[in-house]
């Protein structure tokens, strides 16, 4: 036996780029825009998705696909707002996936109702770290970051928080018991992702999530102008 | 933490081009923006690599140094920690020069040596 290099020079993350091409491609035809919604677990992503939807009235057609560790609890709350829910797991028996990949959301293209809606947004498993590194198709990247994680949360996971085109602050109803300060977050977001838009909001009691919705029913036409 | 999933793309991007031969080195090129912890990597690694033909493969890391350029004024700067913005201007509009790879550069592979005699 005798030893012989290959030359490769390819990303590590190429193959995950390339079907991520494959579903943008998907998606563009049907004339659906995607966002990929990220966070830690328990940041409130889908109390915020709850909340925007449920005075949805004259923005883009919704869907949502949910990913998830385990379980169908976040697509069932989903459900009751009349928005197409589709579910997908990452675990494989015991333990999952902590982010998902294209060929995931790939996976879950047949069960999505692309014809009847023209807005996907792929709910991320919760995690500040692996997301940021696989594109899944998406046309923009929403990052959601509760106050009660800390400030300084943009200098700790500056990959996630750089990965994305808006930075929703939330739990701000929480703001007066955990001790977070607003100015030193956004000081330490703006040197992670200097200009990056942010939306202070509660998704509980309902504040500055009209910011949200109008940020997500301008979207579309947004990607249209830049493609 | 994400070095599980990294070291998941790494390998496969491995065995993608080893074609079924024994791997016995993998070159990886990561730029120090992507946040790769080296001993975590090489970790899971060896992990991710059992059972496929990269098994026991020596895994070489290069860290690739973050350098970022300001395209208001052409300033380019070294960077170890995360601030963005351009220290001689401060503008926010900043492209990143280095320290973004994630890279597979080579593979080392197991050939038979063809009979001379």
């Amino acid at each position: 036996m005798h030893r012989v290099k290959v030359r490769v020079v390819e990303d590590a993350l190429d193959a995950n780029n390339t079907i991520a091409r494959a579903n943008r491609a998907d998606f563009d035809r049907h004339g659906v825009t995607v966002v990929n919604l990220m966070s830690a677990p328990g940041s409130g992503k889908t109390t915020l998705l709850e909340r925007a939807l449920s005075h949805w009235h004259d923005g883009p057609r919704v869907g949502v696909l949910e990913g998830d560790v385990a379980g169908s609890l976040d697509a069932d709350r989903l459900a009751h707002h009349h928005v197409p829910v589709v579910q997908l797991n990452t675990d494989n028996g015991f333990g999952g996936e902590c982010h998902l990949d294209a060929n995931m959301v790939r996976s879950a293209m047949d069960a999505l109702p692309l014809d009847e809606i023209d807005m996907l947004i792929i709910e991320n498993v919760g995690n500040l770290v692996c997301p940021a590194e696989f594109r899944v198709g998406e046309d923009a990247r929403i990052m959601v970051s509760s106050v009660a994680e800390g400030a300084d949360k943009p200098l700790k996971y500056p990959l996630m928080f750089r990965a994305c085109e808006l930075v929703v602050i939330n739990k701000i109803d929480l703001i007066e018991h955990v001790d977070f300060d607003m100015d030193t977050f956004l000081y330490h977001l703006d040197a992670v992702h200097p200009g990056v838009t942010s939306l202070p909001v509660s998704a509980r009691t309902g504040e500055g999530v009209d910011a949200v919705r109008s940020w997500l029913a301008a979207l579309p036409d947004r990607v249209r102008a830049v493609a | 933490m994400h070095e599980l999933s990294v070291a998941g793309a790494v390998v496969d991007t491995a065995i993608a081009h080893a074609a079924g031969r024994p791997v016995s080195v993998v070159t990886v090129r990561a730029g120090h923006l992507r946040q790769v912890v080296p001993r975590s990597l090489r970790f899971y690694f060896e992990i991710v690599a059992r059972d496929t033909v990269v098994q026991g493969a020596r895994l070489e890391l290069e860290i690739v140094p973050g350098r970022l350029g300001c395209r208001a004024c052409a300033h380019e700067w070294d960077v170890d920690s995360p601030a963005f913005r351009c220290p001689r201007c401060g503008g926010g509009d900043v492209t990143v020069l280095s320290g973004d790879e994630l890279e597979v550069e080579s593979i080392e592979v197991e050939e038979p040596t063809p009979c001379t005699a």
